[in-house]
């Protein structure tokens, strides 16, 4: 028996794997204590499996434990990634690069910099929600102190070509940081050879718990950060505030889990996602949004032309997807990523992001591409404009006449 | 193996049974983005809602006043830095036995223009009163003090002195972290009395770690101060963590409905404790003054304090020897240097903070493990010099 609604939004958030689950409960209850106590068993046995922890997330990205520091999630990681360089080294230069399709952790961030008198120079991304490397290059100036860019987008799933923009950034002496919360477990991260200098991780994307994430701060070269959040000097003074060793240790051992089984879970899910577009492929009038090549296997962005959106969700509220990221869906704008792209308001509005995951079945994605069939052919079978383009009407020579 | 046991509940407690039961489903059928629109994410949305609810209940605010952050540093952090940046630089004045993220904030705010005043205490551990009068004659814009401080449980009677700073023309904050679920802590009658904002958190009082919250008087204006998609109403961005929003609501519940027989529990166990420490010949600091019911701070003279907690952790009871977050530093105690106790006997300091698991048999064991470690190490001294 299915179980409705389907969830196909693992980019918003996962479950917590069991496994994860499990190994989380008792830092809650028997081996409750606070890190941070110096003086007794219970300190210090929280104290090793908070380290434990940085081990497994360092080691999915091949970086050292001690440059990764907690945080309470990706939107922390990225406010202290920016904020925390930008202001240690305004000294340096006062311009920062980024990409108009990253999350709002990153451009919000990013306005306020601007309040507080930093540049940003804000990238245009290519057609297929790629970045353009000349473009990204030729926008770093000699007072450019770093660049953020993000891995995986949460929308399309676009991978950006990170090692080289890190290598770009490396020869100009521009940091590089990057956004990587979609991207842990769904492409391999090799901070040895990538020249990126700060990441963001958050364990809720990849079945660990909500509230814990992490910041990969590179020592050699060594980055530095002002500090954004006073207190205790935890995490040697990156960060204060009481750790959550629950979380801290679900992300861990979500991180573990991550590197011990992307390999075969990600032809998994990319024979799902693949079976879904082939599904959905002879849907007249569907457009792909993002580059197939480049993206990881978990996700599928497809706007569904003359077809209103909102229209659309109703009628397969039998699946839980998105129509846009999860942070800005609570508002009826078109998603600020497929407008990068190109896509128009229509378009964008009646597109849906598809994020397949670890529970995902075959039988779910089967269900899925028979409701859609079925749902957008009844809809268009409503539409004026679609009977419009039936008959052979090209609508962008119709001169509609206002109300 | 024999447990230790636990006497460090000023450090961190354990999550309640019925909290931990509460918050399971959201790691698994209820995992949900509470920022997501399809069913999964409106179940999370409506569990925090709920949540808000039961943490407003229990301090007698309205749900809109409360913020979620992920713990009270943060929430600190969010009233002393978001609520300055909304103001022209000016004075602020806490109090000199702050904890270490009310102090470290209001000591960065000093490097942007801002005059820090530390407000000076009294032997008790109470801010002194003529100063804190000459303080506010000079118009602060921020007050924050402690309601109990985390090391002595010293309580402080923040009421009138709210009233004063509102009179100065100043938001005033009190850190609630560990007077909450000790103390009934009532934000409206607070609020009428000048208090803009308290800080809450879960994990000090049944809750999980990793959630916490800012209850604060909506004409206080602040500064997020992590940006990113606008959640809990622009104030803190970032997805909100379901699982332990519903511990944090759920712990407040049971806070409130335990309170009295908890109180009762805890200020016996404390009186038991008192009586042998001071049979003992211990120094006990705010002895004389209101303090939680859960909280003793002594000392032995000539007793170092860091040895002494490693000899009862040895002996199977886990106590402090200063606040938990201020690490393993050789410094005495900022709180107990501000209470003017000379460094010698403040190096003996040890915090005996009580809980709901604990018992008269427990207390007794501890006074006996202590009496051996306290008159073997005076033995050692006595030889040494």
């Amino acid at each position: 028996m299915l179980k409705l609604p389907i969830y196909l939004d693992y980019s918003a958030t996962t479950p917590v794997d069991p496994r994860v689950a499990e190994k989380m409960i008792p830092y809650l209850v028997e081996k409750f204590g606070n890190p941070a106590s110096r003086s007794h068993s219970f300190g210090w046995e929280a104290e090793a499996a908070v380290e434990e922890a940085r081990e497994e997330v360092a080691k999915l990205v091949h970086a050292d434990p001690k440059e990764i520091v907690w945080t309470s999630g990706a939107t922390e990681s990225n406010n202290l990634a920016l904020k925390g360089a930008a202001q240690f080294y305004s000294g340096k230069g006062r311009h920062l690069v980024t990409v108009k399709t990253e999350h709002k952790a990153v451009l919000d961030t990013c306005r306020e910099l601007e309040r507080q008198g930093f540049a940003v120079t804000y990238l245009d991304v290519q057609e297929n929600g790629l970045l353009d490397l000349e473009a990204f290059s030729a926008a770093l100036r000699p007072d450019t102190i770093l660049a953020s860019v993000m891995f995986v987008n949460n929308e399309i799933g676009v991978i950006q070509p990170i090692a080289e923009m890190g290598e770009i950034c490396r020869s100009r002496g521009i940091l590089l940081h990057v956004d990587a919360a979609q991207a842990t477990g769904k492409v391999a991260i090799d901070l040895e050879t990538l020249k990126v200098d700060l990441m963001s991780f958050c364990a809720h994307k990849t079945y660990g718990p909500k509230g814990v994430g992490a910041l990969y701060v590179r020592r050699k070269p060594r980055v530095r950060l002002t500090a954004q959040m006073h207190g205790g000097g935890h995490e040697r003074g990156f960060r204060s505030g009481t750790l959550p060793t629950h979380q801290i240790v679900g992300m861990g051992e979500a991180f573990r889990l991550a590197r011990l089984e992307m390999g075969t879970e990600n032809e998994r899910i990319r024979m799902l996602r693949d079976r879904l577009l082939r599904g959905l492929a002879d849907i007249e009038e569907v457009y792909v949004n993002g580059d197939m090549e480049h993206r990881v296997p978990h996700n599928l962005n497809i706007s569904f032309a003359y077809v209103e959106g909102e229209s659309l969700l109703m009628a397969i509220k039998d699946l839980a997807v998105s129509s846009g990221s999860a942070c800005t869906s609570a508002s009826l704008e078109p998603s600020y990523v497929l407008r990068a792209l190109g896509r128009n308001d229509e378009l964008a509005h009646s597109s849906i992001r598809f994020t397949l995951g670890r529970f995902t079945t075959e039988e779910e994605v089967d269900y899925a591409i028979r409701l859609l069939h079925d749902k957008i052919s009844r809809l268009r079978e409503l539409s004026p404009l679609w009977e419009m383009v039936q008959d052979g009407v090209d609508l962008s020579t119709v001169q509609w006449a206002a109300h | 193996m024999f447990a230790p046991v636990y006497l460090d509940h000023n450090a961190t407690t354990p999550a309640d049974p019925a909290v931990l039961e509460a918050m399971l489903p959201y790691f698994s059928t209820q995992f949900g983005n509470a920022s997501s629109r399809h069913e999964y994410g409106r179940a999370a949305r409506r569990a925090i809602d709920d949540a808000r609810a039961q943490v407003a209940a229990a301090v007698g605010a309205h749900a809109t006043e409360v913020v979620f952050t992920s713990g009270g540093s943060e929430a600190n952090n969010l009233l002393l830095k978001g609520g300055a940046a909304c103001l022209r630089p000016g004075l602020l004045a806490i109090g000199a036995a702050e904890h270490p993220c009310v102090l470290k904030p209001a000591e960065q705010l000093a490097r942007r223009g801002w005059t820090l005043e530390k407000l000076p205490m009294d032997g008790d551990g109470r801010i002194v009163r003529e100063r804190y009068e000459a303080v506010m004659a000079r118009k602060p814009k921020i007050v924050s003090l402690l309601l109990a401080n985390n090391e002595t449980g010293v309580i402080e009677d923040i009421e009138p002195l709210a009233e004063r700073a509102r009179a100065a023309g100043a938001w005033f904050h009190s850190d609630a972290v560990q007077a909450f679920g000790k103390l009934p802590v009532d934000f409206r009658r607070l609020n009428g009395a000048g208090v803009h904002a308290l800080t809450l958190s879960a994990h000090k009082m049944g809750g999980p770690k990793g959630a916490a919250a800012l209850v604060v008087d909506k004409r206080l204006e602040l500064e997020p101060l992590i940006a990113g998609g606008g959640h809990e109403r622009g104030l803190r961005s970032g997805t909100e963590n379901v699982a332990a929003i519903v511990g944090f609501g759920v712990a407040c519940q049971l806070a409130v409905e335990r309170r009295a027989a908890l109180a009762a529990l805890l200020t016996r166990l404390r009186t038991q404790l008192e009586q042998g420490l001071l049979a003992l010949g211990a120094t006990l600091f705010g002895k004389q003054v209101e303090r939680l019911p859960n909280t003793v701070y002594f000392a032995f003279a000539g007793v170092d304090g860091e040895t002494l907690v490693g000899h009862l952790d040895r002996a199977g009871y886990a106590v402090a020897s200063g606040a938990a977050c201020s690490s393993a530093s050789p410094e005495p105690s900022h709180v107990l240097r501000a209470m003017g106790v000379d460094d010698e006997l403040a190096r003996g300091a040890v915090r005996v903070s009580l809980g709901r698991g604990n018992t008269e048999e427990q207390v007794a064991g501890f006074l006996a493990a202590l009496k051996m470690t306290v008159d073997r190490l005076q033995r050692l001294t006595a030889m040494a010099v």
